[in-house]
């Protein structure tokens, strides 16, 4: 076990490493100059390359590479070219809301699909199951955003029960901010929901042809138990993929929702950021998220041997 | 999606009407929305019109100011004398201004942020405002007097620019994070990627402002726009990205619509310099070959005046030349026929984000395509279109909006990307640079109008429109954009 977690930080840090350079050298290669984009189109020659010099972007790549990386490894971001703040500053902040909001949204998925995965797969082929499955396929199907202008048009413009959309900021207290924060998680949590669903459902409805569901049956187990005891717990492997995914998915692939709601989130900073040539928020940010990601995995991984007694000592 | 918009938006209109909130009075706080957020707030370091639209005239102040019809007034500078030869210009400054940190505001602030922003070290995206200038004085605390290198036509005009602002020595390191002014409002917080808040200064040197907190909140996305109007959010847009949704927020009652004007010469830039654009035929073809009003629809929903040569309708000087190349294809075929031209070429269209670029593009590709120019179009990202089209000059044709005022001299610049060059247009630029008499200088524009249209060296389509919209009981916003400005130290709410 041990052996098996050193095993998966090694590859996450080899991982870092190479995205790094990755990262780094495509932003080098994508044309455009942040300070000839921060000066626009009438500035002068020597004004932009004043700017260039105050940015550091007079030295040669490789330098500003191993400046990059050596700064990464004292947790030292850099300073962002477009906002001339420390990257890590607004880093912070902006996790603040994509945080929370991944938080919250996938608390609201788990707790809509699993029971609903379940329910349709105890009466497969049944109206209900049916019924289930045609209204997660149309969750699937509705593509986020609409449905979040769906419900900012019923609940703030009608309704006028919570804010059209932004973030009043942590400081104003905990409910303002979690108020902020729950339209943007359904419009999120609901569609991946419809999802997860499907993947219970499929997983469950495999387990429960296997003889040892049977056997449980025949020793006089009531179905309900036989399904949250035997089943579920069987067929939770596919399901924690699939949620990994999607956590990772919730923390910075949520760009259109940010926008709708405009949230000041990781997912707009980083597309503001690639618009703007800001490249050291860019390659920061991306290394976070990289980061981030190799986390969610070796969690889901490890969870799995939680899950799964067998796979303790097998790796 | 158009479709459930409207839908929705029809609903809701329906059923907010019902949902009135109770009549209020008199309030003093402002929420606009803006789709851009500023990068910072140092108004004399950047580019991007966003930095302007929070600070110019709340925060900072320059020696001159515009007002809401878009003229020069006395701002920091109570007064001036100008010298006969129209080189010196002496400043006499207001007294008992002060910064918002509480610093003295006196000439050798002036003296300071000029020489800051001619400097070897300047960052002032607009640093030849400043080129003429050889030397600034302080004569006394409050007179403060500059000296150039010739007479500049334009130069009190210039000062009120937001990038000639006024910054104090103690603060301009700052700005960028807690911009320090002497205007009517301060600098309160900034919410990254949500919103700026100012606050009315009760220490201001002249008439204080009415509203007693003012709040930009940065709405990125078009859709969302909509909701936060209707839902009483934000109460004012500048420039709103309404799209779809004008016409019925033009028919509640609640909200004001203001078409105005901006300085945003939209163009479909030519490489002139190279083949085959560089024929004067072939260029001439393609402004026969542009339906303005359809590319207007297309590209703006029917909102912008059409124009014939790069100046803005709203200035004075305005040459209606939009006559010259009347829409007329056979006349384009003909003269494509004359340039040597019968089949036609190949060429591409470069189009950055803008969805005046993009759905202007397909409607201009489609007429050029009718004369027999086999475009090609390339969607480009703004970055992309900075660095190779605009540095590199690597392009056929692109389509873009020139937004500073007064840039018809951009056509005069000897390596700018049109690769336009007219020694006659370039001397009536020079005469223009440093005459002040205000008639000979209109005339001096209506030539320049003329040579570029005769020239026909872009395809001139469309001022860009500034669409306002605010609630119907908010007064002193401003209808046009001659600078990008919200000066909001006139704005009150109505009872």
């Amino acid at each position: 076990m041990t052996r098996y977690v050193l095993r998966r930080l090694a590859i996450g840090i080899l991982t870092l490493v190479f995205a790094s350079a990755v990262v780094f050298f495509v932003m080098e290669i994508l044309p455009g100059d942040p300070a000839r984009l921060m000066l626009g189109l009438n500035a002068t020659e020597d004004a932009i390359s004043a700017l260039r010099q105050q940015m550091g972007l007079d030295q040669p790549v490789f330098v500003r590479y191993l400046a990059w990386i050596g700064g990464l490894l004292v947790g030292d971001f850099g300073r962002s070219y477009t906002y001339s703040v420390p990257v890590l500053e607004l880093v912070t902040e902006r996790a603040a809301v994509s945080l929370p909001l991944a938080f919250l949204s996938l608390i609201l998925l788990t707790v809509i699909a699993i029971p609903v995965g379940l329910f349709a797969a105890a009466r497969r082929g049944r109206a209900a199951d049916a019924i289930v499955m045609g209204l997660s396929q149309m969750g699937v199907a509705i593509p986020n955003f609409w449905f979040a202008l769906l419900l900012v048009y019923f609940f703030a413009v009608w309704l006028r029960w919570v804010p059209s959309g932004g973030f009043p900021g942590w400081q104003s207290g905990l409910w303002p901010g979690v108020k902020a924060l729950i339209m943007p998680a359904v419009a999120l949590a609901l569609p991946q929901a419809a999802i997860l669903a499907r993947v219970t459902r499929g997983a469950l409805i495999d387990v429960l042809g296997e003889d040892y569901i049977r056997t449980a049956r025949a020793k006089g187990l009531p179905r309900n138990q036989v399904l949250w005891r035997h089943a579920l717990r069987n067929a939770l492997i596919p399901v924690l993929t699939i949620l990994g995914l999607q956590f990772a998915f919730l923390i910075a692939g949520t760009i259109i929702i940010e926008n709708v709601f405009y949230l000041p989130g990781l997912g707009r900073l980083i597309f503001q950021a690639i618009t703007q040539r800001d490249l050291i928020v860019v390659e920061s940010v991306v290394m976070l998220l990289v980061a981030s990601v190799i986390l969610v995995n070796l969690v889901v991984d490890l969870s799995y041997a939680i899950v799964d007694p067998r796979l303790r000592g097998a790796r | 999606m158009n479709a459930f918009r409207k839908f929705t938006v029809a609903t809701a209109f329906g059923a907010v009407a019902t949902f009135a909130l109770p009549a209020h009075a008199a309030r003093t706080d402002l929420t606009l929305g803006m789709v851009l957020e500023p990068p910072h707030l140092d108004a004399t370091a950047g580019a991007p019109a966003a930095i302007r639209e929070v600070t110019y005239a709340n925060i900072y102040q320059g020696l001159t100011r515009l007002d809401i019809d878009g003229k020069m007034q006395p701002a920091l500078a109570e007064s001036w004398t100008i010298s006969d030869d129209g080189k010196v210009y002496t400043f006499k400054l207001h007294s008992g201004v002060k910064f918002h940190d509480g610093t003295d505001f006196d000439a050798n602030d002036v003296k300071f942020t000029l020489d800051r922003d001619r400097g070897a070290d300047s960052t002032n995206s607009q640093k030849q405002l400043f080129a003429h200038i050889t030397d600034v004085e302080v004569v006394d605390p409050l007179t403060v007097r500059i000296t150039l290198d010739q007479p500049v036509g334009n130069f009190l005009n210039d000062m009120a620019r937001g990038e000639a602002v006024i910054v104090a020595p103690e603060s301009a390191d700052t700005n960028k994070e807690t911009p320090i002014g002497t205007g009517p409002f301060k600098f309160d917080h900034w919410a990254k990627g949500s919103e700026i808040t100012l606050v009315r200064n009760p220490d201001y040197w002249g008439t204080p402002a009415q509203l007693d907190k003012a709040v930009f909140r940065i709405i990125p996305d078009a859709a969302a726009a909509v909701p936060a109007l209707l839902s009483g959010d934000v109460q004012a847009f500048a420039n709103m990205p309404a799209g779809d949704a004008l016409p019925q927020i033009e028919a509640d009652p609640r909200f004001k619509v203001v078409i105005g004007a901006t300085e945003g010469e939209t163009i479909l830039a030519i490489n002139n310099g190279k083949p085959p654009f560089d024929n004067l035929k072939v260029r001439q073809a393609i402004s026969y070959a542009l339906n303005r009003k359809d590319i207007i629809d297309g590209a703006s929903s029917g909102l912008g005046v059409p124009i014939g040569s790069h100046f803005s309708p709203a200035d004075p000087g305005y040459v209606d030349l939009t006559g010259m190349y009347p829409f007329d294809p056979e006349k384009a075929k003909e003269l494509l026929k004359e340039a040597g031209y019968p089949d036609g070429f190949k060429a591409t269209l470069k189009l950055p984000p803008p969805p005046y670029a993009r759905q202007g593009g397909e409607i201009i590709a489609a007429e050029l395509r009718n004369i027999g120019i086999d475009v090609e179009i390339i969607p480009v990202e703004w970055a992309d279109w900075v660095a190779n089209v605009f540095k590199q000059k690597d392009y056929d044709m692109t389509i873009i909006s020139h937004v500073e005022p007064n840039d018809i001299g951009i056509y005069a610049r000897d390596d700018y990307y049109f690769d336009y060059h007219n020694p006659k247009f370039n001397a009536v630029m020079a005469e223009l640079d440093k005459t002040t008499d205000q008639a000979k200088r209109l005339e001096l524009l209506g030539q320049a109008q003329r040579i570029l249209a005769d020239d026909a060296v872009n395809g001139f389509l469309f001022e860009l429109p500034k669409v306002g919209v605010w609630d119907a009981k908010l007064q002193g916003m401003w209808p046009n954009w001659p600078i990008f400005a919200n000066d909001l130290s006139e704005v009150y709410w109505e009872d």
